[in-house]
């Protein structure tokens, strides 16, 4: 790997890291983070496809109020430089990225802990108003999140050697790697289970098992289903008799205490 | 809001004093954060020229914000644009299109950034009025669309992007020389398809509600993906 690549290498998993905290451009989801490290070492379409593959997979993995989940940003860098420098082949990389998610998790855990001394350091700036050194220890403790990712990754990418990950992953018996790949089908059930705790709504439910059912036994584009849930989900809200009570009366009411509504997700 | 308390506050005294307040536990979906800012920066310019509005009344409704704005970012972000749009994307980039980073990306962040800015301009606009416009129906309406729409589309990944092949084999019959084998599967699939991938789904969702970690569970469906091959009862 040349220098040039390492130090692509090195800031483009910085970037991951802070996407991967920040939650805002998405840069830590595999589908960008595995397509751009492709680019960078020169496979642009293997990468593709393994951030196509691990997608799927991480489809559900997401950071909602404290809670921590498996770690996609460096699950993606590490697994696609293997993948490509060792020539190796997809499923043999969601059997790499799933140890490193749970590596990263930890160490996401760990750097969390260290930011909280940024947060010490930042109230005492406070008491001085002192603009500089808050805003420096803001970005700061992004930093943290960024070398959390870009350390472990930069070092695989300088230590590597096809040779190397070729015969760590060829000693892996074939039964492993073919019951990985079978793994890897129904593993996504885990992020959908996630995403589904956090949107669960009882008297909603229903919906999930129509899509369940009306998917399988009709052949539709994932945007046609869309635009099924679109309308089903407009014609819904119009007809729910909740939004019907509220007649004058109890508008006026909630006007004038001004009280906020009760989050009907949270219980 | 340092650049806020900057412009608005030229004493160091009000400085101190505002930069404490706002140097506490905030946590909302990034793409709902507009509004609570914007109407925050309202709220201190208003106290700066001198209105009436005492700490405790900023504080209490920055946070009294959170609750209702993740009830609505949480489903419409995490629950319904992103899986869709990274379901999208993943099955275009697995047949190797770039249309599928590209169209996640750019869409998702168009959405994003049009969120942050319009919630902004909203909250800077409507400063506390803002709070009686939420406290309508709309966020409550939005947050039910926005829920049905993502466990519907749920329904259909759980039933269409999940493979299990319980490739376990029941009978084998051989009319005519034609051998017909049948698997769990052929029966299952009889019965209703995708049977086995919702009830997987079903006792992850049992399981992560009884606060067993989601790596703990990869790892489980690893280990089970790796003897099932073994013993010849799951296939590819």
């Amino acid at each position: 790997m040349s220098t040039l690549q390492i130090i692509l290498v090195f800031l483009w998993s910085s970037i991951v890291g802070c996407g991967s905290v920040l939650d805002e451009w998405q840069t830590h989801r595999p589908l960008i983070a595995c397509s751009v490290m492709g680019i960078i070492l020169g496979d642009p379409a293997t990468g593709l496809v393994l951030g196509g593959t691990l997608e799927l997979i991480a489809l559900g993995w997401m950071n909602v109020g404290a809670a921590q989940s498996p770690d996609s940003a460096l699950a993606s860098t590490i697994s696609t430089i293997l993948v490509i420098v060792g020539h190796q082949s997809i499923s043999k990389g969601i059997a790499i990225a799933l140890p490193v998610a749970a590596a990263g998790q930890v160490l996401t855990v760990f750097a969390r802990t260290i930011t909280v001394a940024f947060q010490h350091a930042s109230d005492k700036a406070v008491e001085n108003a002192n603009f500089k050194a808050i805003e420096m220890l803001h970005f700061s403790a992004l930093g943290v999140q960024a070398l959390r990712v870009s350390i472990p990754t930069t070092l695989v990418a300088i230590f590597v050697s096809p040779t190397m990950v070729q015969s760590a992953l060829n000693a892996i018996p074939d039964v492993v790697t073919n019951g990985l790949s079978v793994a890897g089908g129904f593993i996504v059930t885990v992020g959908y289970a996630m995403i589904l705790n956090m949107m669960y709504v009882k008297y909603l439910m229903p919906f999930f098992y129509l899509g369940f059912v009306l998917s399988g036994y009709l052949k539709l584009s994932l945007l046609a289903w869309g635009a099924v849930g679109l309308i089903l989900a407009l014609v819904y809200v119009q007809l729910d008799p909740q939004f019907h009570k509220t007649s004058g009366v109890t508008s006026a009411v909630q006007v004038s205490d001004g009280d906020l509504p009760e989050d009907e997700l949270e219980d | 809001m340092i650049p806020t308390i900057k412009r608005i506050y030229k004493n160091k005294k009000d400085q101190v004093a505002a930069l404490k307040r706002h140097n506490t536990f905030f946590n909302v979906t990034p793409a709902f954060s507009g509004p609570v800012i914007g109407m925050t920066s309202a709220l201190e310019q208003a106290k700066a020229d001198g209105e009436d509005i005492d700490e405790a009344t900023i504080n209490s409704i920055k946070i009294g914000l959170m609750g209702p704005l993740c009830g609505v970012g949480d489903p419409v972000m995490w629950g319904t644009l992103r899986p869709i749009l990274a379901a999208l994307g993943a099955t275009l980039a697995m047949q190797g299109s770039w249309l599928g980073p590209l169209i996640f990306f750019v869409a998702f962040n168009a959405v994003r950034l049009g969120l942050k800015w319009y919630g902004l301009k909203l909250g800077l606009n409507r400063g506390l009025a803002l709070v009686q416009d939420l406290s309508g129906d709309l966020l409550k309406k939005l947050t039910e669309g926005a829920t049905i729409l993502g466990l519907f589309i749920m329904g259909c990944l759980v039933n269409k992007w999940t493979t299990i092949n319980i490739s376990l084999v029941v009978s084998k019959t051989t009319t005519n020389g034609k051998t017909t084998i049948t698997t769990v599967q052929n029966i299952l699939d009889e019965l209703c398809p995708g049977l086995a991938a919702l009830g997987l789904t079903l006792l992850m969702m049992y399981l992560l509600k009884k606060k067993v970690s989601p790596i703990v569970l990869i790892f489980i469906l690893f280990a089970v993906g790796i003897l099932g091959y073994a013993l010849g009862i799951l296939g590819k």
